[in-house]
C-alpha cells in the first residue's frame, strides 16, 4: 500500500497532467460502457492522457459497473498502463540481452544525459520520461525504443541526442527522425512468397464443406507455430464440435518470446495472407467473428492493418457475404494488449481480450469449449494462420512435400544477436542449427539460444540438432551468442529477470521461486556459490514444472538449460574445497558504526 | 449419471464423473494439502500445493475434474517434496512471525509447516518491505502475512456486484487490494466472512481480541488433514 499512496502523491504534485482526466465521454461511449471492452478504454485514456489517473479510474469504473480496485487490478498489470504520468513523450528503452548486446547501456546513459533524469522517471518539467521495457521485437535491429507508440530502431548516440532535442523542442513524433522498422528477410520460403491471390484461397474454402476444410489442415499435418505445436485441424474439430451462442477466432500476435519477430514481418509484409487464413478458419469453425489480438508494441502498425482491413472489406473478402458467397458473413477486428509477456498465452490472452488481468486459466476447460466470453474459440499463432491459407490454395500435399515427416511446411525464424546478418529466414523444418548459422554468418559462437528463453540454450556439441517439433522446437527465436560474452551474466540473468518482471504473480512457484532462482545464479556469479548451490537448482525443476502455465514452468529453463548444457561456467565459478561460504561480512557491516564511535573493528580475524 | 472408475494410490474407487479430484479423495479419507483452495467457493489452482501426478502429469486436483480410469497419485516422495517446498517458498517470501500472529494455531500456512516438519525453510527471507492497510473501520489487510491465495477475492456475494477485494500488479510485486469506498459500512458479519475465509492471519477483524486461547486452537491439537486422514471411510 506503501506503493499506492507514493503513487498518488507523486501524482497530485505533479502539475503536468495537461488533460482532463474528468472527461473520458467520447471514450466510454465508442465502447459502450461495456467492461470487457476495459483494455481498449484504458489504452485511449493512456494515450489520451498519458496516464489513467485515479480521478480516471473512478470515472471508468462508474461507467462500467467495477469498483475502482477493479478497474486498477486490470490497469496496474500491464506495462505500458500508468497510474502516474509518463510525460508527454514516454521513451520505453528495450533491455533484453540481445539489446543490451548490441549497446543499450551507452544509449540509456545518453538518454538520461540528455533528459537529465534517471531511467524509471519522468524529467522535472513532465515533458519526457524514461522507462525500461521487455523485448520489443525489433531484436534485429537493436537498440532500440518505442516512444508515443512509435518504434526508433538501430539508436546511436547522435540519433538519440537528436531525438531528445526534437522532444525538447515539442516536434511531432513523426517529425524527431524518421522511424525506420525494417523487416529484413533474408530468405524467403512458401508462406512469404506472394503467389497466393487471397480471395482464390478463401473462395477454395468455402466451395468445400468446413469438416472438408477440417481435413485438408489434417492432411497438411499443420501444427501450431506458437511453439507448443498443437494440431491446428484437432483444436479447430474440437471448437467446431463445441456448443455455443457464438464461436470466435483470434489470431495471436502477442509474439512476446524475447528474439522473436517474424510475426511483426508478417504483419507488415503479407497481413492479407494472414487475414485469410482467419477467415478460413471462420468458415472452418462456423464463426463470423474474428479478433487479431495484437501485443501494444505494435500499436505503430495499427492505423497500416485498419486500412488493410477497410480495404478487404470494400473488395469484398471480409464482412456480409465474403467472396460473393450468401450467408457466410466474417469480419476482423483488432485488440491490442497493454505490455505483458504473459498473454502470449492462449488463456491469459482471452482474459486480456476480455478486459482483465491477463492470468492463465484452469484447464479444463480449454478454449476450444469456452474461450472468449465463455463461447468456444480458436486460438491460432499468426504464422500457422497464414500456412492455412497456402494450404487451402496449394494443397494438403503440396505442404506435406515440405519439411519432415513430423514437422511438415516451413517455419520462420528470427535470428539476432552475434552474427553478420539478423533478420528473418524462413527455411523448411529440418534444417540443423549448423545450417542456420552459416546461412546467417556467425562464427565463434559459445551457444544458441533456441525457442527464446523458454526454450533451449543449446552449446555447439548440439549444433547438428534440427529445428523440428520432433527435436529442436521452437516458436521462432535463434539469438546467436558469441564467445566473447558472458554467458551466465549477460544472457542467463538477464532471462530470468525477464521471467520475473512477467510472471503473473498467482502461482506460488512461479512467483516466489523464480526470484529464489535468481538470487542463487547471483551468489554464483558473486563467486560465492559452492556445489550444493548447483544441485539445488536442478532439484526445483520439478516445482517449477507444477506451475499452471508455459511460462512458469519454463521460467527456470535458462537456468536449467545452461547447467545441463554448461555446467562448466558454473563449476568454475563456485567455490569447490568448502560446502558453506557465508555471504556476512562482519568487518564491512561495522564500518560505518566503528567510524561514527571512532573505533578500530577488532575482530580477531575469527568471523572472516 | 453413471459412476466413474478411478484409481487413487493404486485402488479403484468409483465416483461421480465431473467431480474434482480433490473432493473425491477427500470422501474416501485421503488428505491432500490445500491452500488456495476453500470449501464452496470455485476452485482456481494458484498455490498448487494439491499438485498430483494425474495420468503421470503434475495437475492440482481442486480444478480437475475426475474422468474415466483416471490414475491418480497423491503422496508420492517427490509430490511431498513439491509441497514441503511450497510451504518453505512462502515463509521465505512474506514476513511471517508466528508467535506474534493473532492466527497462530488455526493458520493453515502454520499448520502446513508442521505437518512437512519444517524447521526453517531452504531459501533465504526475502524480508519484503509491506505494509498494514487499517483504512477500514472493521477488518485490517496485513500484506506481510498475506500468501495471495485469492479466496477473499474469488468468495464474492454475488457474481455481478463490483468486486471488494482484487488484485493489484504483477509477478513478486501481486497484492491483495481493497475497494475502501464500497466496503466503508462493512458490518461485523461480513468482517468476520472475511476474515474466516483468510487461511492466514492477513485479513483480521479490529475491534475484537480472540476467542480461543493458544493452546486449545483448531489445529493445536488435531494436526491440519487429521480429520480426513482419520476417517478412513471406503466407498
Amino acid at each position: 500500500m506503501g506503493d499506492t499512496q507514493t503513487r498518488k502523491s507523486e501524482f497530485s504534485n505533479h502539475e503536468k497532467c495537461s488533460c482532463n482526466c474528468n472527461d473520458l465521454s467520447a471514450i466510454l461511449a465508442r465502447y459502450d460502457n461495456d467492461p470487457t471492452r476495459l483494455m481498449d478504454i484504458l489504452i485511449e485514456v493512456q494515450t489520451q492522457c498519458g496516464c489513467v489517473s485515479d480521478e480516471a479510474v473512478k470515472v471508468i469504473a462508474k461507467a462500467i459497473n467495477y469498483s475502482s480496485v477493479d478497474v486498477e487490478q486490470t490497469l496496474s498489470f500491464y506495462h505500458f498502463l500508468s497510474q502516474t504520468p509518463t510525460g508527454k513523450y514516454a521513451v520505453y528503452l528495450n533491455d533484453s540481452a540481445v539489446a543490451e548486446m548490441m549497446g543499450r547501456e551507452e544509449i540509456a546513459k545518453t538518454f538520461e544525459k540528455e533528459v537529465g533524469c534517471k531511467f524509471g522517471t519522468v524529467s522535472e518539467d513532465g515533458k519526457i520520461g524514461l522507462f525500461n521495457t521487455s523485448c520489443i521485437g525489433m531484436n534485429d535491429q537493436e537498440p532500440s525504443a518505442i516512444i508515443n507508440q512509435r518504434v526508433f530502431t538501430k539508436l546511436t548516440k547522435a540519433k538519440v541526442a537528436k531525438i531528445v532535442n526534437g522532444m525538447k523542442n515539442n516536434l511531432d513524433i513523426e517529425d524527431l527522425i524518421g522511424t525506420e522498422v525494417q523487416s529484413n528477410i533474408l530468405k524467403q520460403g512458401p508462406i512469404l512468397t506472394k503467389d497466393t491471390e487471397i480471395g482464390e484461397a478463401i473462395k477454395k474454402a468455402i466451395s468445400m464443406r468446413p469438416e472438408d476444410v477440417i481435413e485438408e489442415i489434417r492432411q497438411s499435418n499443420l501444427r501450431g507455430r506458437g511453439g507448443a505445436g498443437f494440431p491446428t485441424a484437432m483444436k479447430w474439430r474440437f471448437c467446431r464440435e463445441a456448443v455455443g451462442e457464438k464461436h470466435y477466432v483470434f489470431c495471436n500476435a502477442d509474439e512476446g518470446e524475447p528474439g522473436t519477430f517474424k510475426d511483426r514481418v508478417i504483419l507488415t509484409e503479407r497481413p492479407q495472407l494472414l487475414f485469410a487464413g482467419m477467415t478460413i478458419a471462420g468458415y472452418a469453425i462456423g464463426s463470423d467473428e474474428g479478433i487479431l489480438y495484437l501485443r501494444y508494441e505494435y500499436k505503430y502498425m495499427e492505423e497500416y492493418l485498419e486500412e488493410i482491413l477497410s480495404n478487404m472489406r470494400k473488395e469484398g473478402l471480409l464482412g456480409n457475404d465474403v467472396v460473393g458467397e450468401k450467408g457466410f458473413n466474417f469480419d476482423i477486428r483488432i485488440q491490442f494488449g497493454g505490455g505483458a509477456y504473459i498473454c502470449g498465452e492462449e488463456s491469459a490472452l482471452l482474459e486480456s481480450a476480455e478486459g482483465k488481468r491477463g492470468e492463465p486459466r484452469d484447464r479444463p476447460p480449454f478454449p476450444v469449449v469456452k474461450g472468449y466470453l465463455q463461447q468456444p474459440t480458436a486460438v491460432n499463432n499468426v504464422e500457422t494462420l497464414c500456412s492455412v491459407a497456402k494450404i487451402m490454395h496449394k494443397g494438403a500435399k503440396w505442404y506435406r512435400s515440405l519439411g519432415t515427416f513430423d514437422s511438415t511446411g516451413s517455419k520462420l525464424i528470427s535470428v539476432s544477436g552475434d552474427c553478420e546478418k539478423p533478420g528473418v529466414y524462413e527455411i523448411e523444418w529440418g534444417f540443423s542449427v549448423n545450417d542456420v548459422l552459416k546461412m546467417v554468418g556467425a562464427k565463434d559462437v559459445q551457444a544458441v539460444q533456441v525457442g527464446g528463453p523458454s526454450g533451449n540454450c543449446v552449446a555447439p556439441n548440439e549444433f547438428e540438432r534440427k529445428l523440428a517439433y520432433e527435436d529442436l522446437s521452437t516458436g521462432g527465436s535463434l539469438i546467436v551468442i558469441g564467445k566473447k560474452r558472458d554467458l551466465l551474466k549477460d544472457i542467463v540473468l538477464n532471462f530470468t529477470e525477464f521471467f520475473i518482471e512477467e510472471s503473473c504473480g498467482s502461482c506460488v512457484p512461479c512467483r516466489a521461486m523464480t526470484s529464489q532462482y535468481k538470487n542463487k545464479l547471483e551468489k554464483i556469479i558473486r563467486g560465492n556459490g559452492v556445489a550444493e548451490d548447483i544441485d539445488q537448482m536442478l532439484a526445483w525443476e520439478n516445482v517449477m514444472i507444477s506451475n499452471r502455465c508455459g511460462l512458469g514452468q519454463t521460467a527456470a529453463n535458462p537456468i536449467l538449460s545452461t547447467i545441463k548444457n554448461f555446467r562448466e561456467l558454473y563449476e568454475k565459478k563456485i567455490n569447490k574445497d568448502t560446502n558453506f561460504v557465508s555471504e556476512f561480512n562482519l568487518d564491512a557491516a561495522v564500518q560505518e558504526s566503528c567510524k561514527t564511535a571512532n573505533r578500530i573493528p577488532n575482530l580477531g580475524g575469527a568471523h572472516e | 449419471m453413471s459412476k466413474i472408475l478411478i484409481n487413487i494410490n493404486g485402488k479403484d474407487y468409483s465416483a461421480e464423473p465431473g467431480k474434482m479430484v480433490l473432493d473425491i479423495a477427500k470422501e474416501v479419507g485421503i488428505y491432500i494439502p490445500t491452500l488456495c483452495h476453500y470449501e464452496g467457493i470455485k476452485p482456481q489452482g494458484s498455490c498448487r500445493i494439491c499438485t498430483c501426478k494425474i495420468d503421470g502429469r503434475n495437475m492440482t486436483v481442486c480444478t480437475t475434474p475426475a474422468t474415466h480410469r483416471m490414475v491418480i497419485e497423491t503422496n508420492t516422495e517427490e509430490l511431498e517434496k513439491i509441497r514441503a517446498t511450497i510451504v518453505e517458498l512462502l515463509f521465505a517470501e512474506g514476513n511471517h512471525f508466528c508467535p506474534a500472529c493473532e492466527r497462530s494455531g488455526n493458520c493453515e500456512l502454520q499448520a502446513l509447516a508442521y505437518r512437512y516438519k519444517m524447521m526453517v525453510p531452504q531459501f533465504p527471507y526475502i524480508f519484503p518491505a509491506k505494509d498494514i492497510d487499517a483504512k477500514n473501520p472493521k477488518i485490517m489487510i496485513d500484506h506481510n502475512r498475506c500468501i495471495l491465495c485469492k479466496r477473499c477475492i474469488r468468495r464474492k456475494q454475488e457474481p455481478e456486484n463490483p468486486s471488494w477485494f482484487v488484485f493489484k500488479d504483477r509477478g513478486n510485486k501481486v497484492q491483495i487490494n481493497l475497494d475502501h469506498e464500497l466496503t466503508a459500512d462493512f458490518d461485523d458479519e461480513l468482517a468476520q466472512k472475511a476474515m474466516d475465509t483468510c487461511p492466514v492471519g492477513a485479513i483480521i477483524r479490529k475491534e475484537k481480541g480472540f476467542d480461543v486461547p493458544i493452546g486449545s486452537r483448531k489445529y493445536d491439537k488435531n494436526p491440519i488433514g487429521s480429520d480426513i486422514e482419520n476417517q478412513g471411510v471406503t466407498l
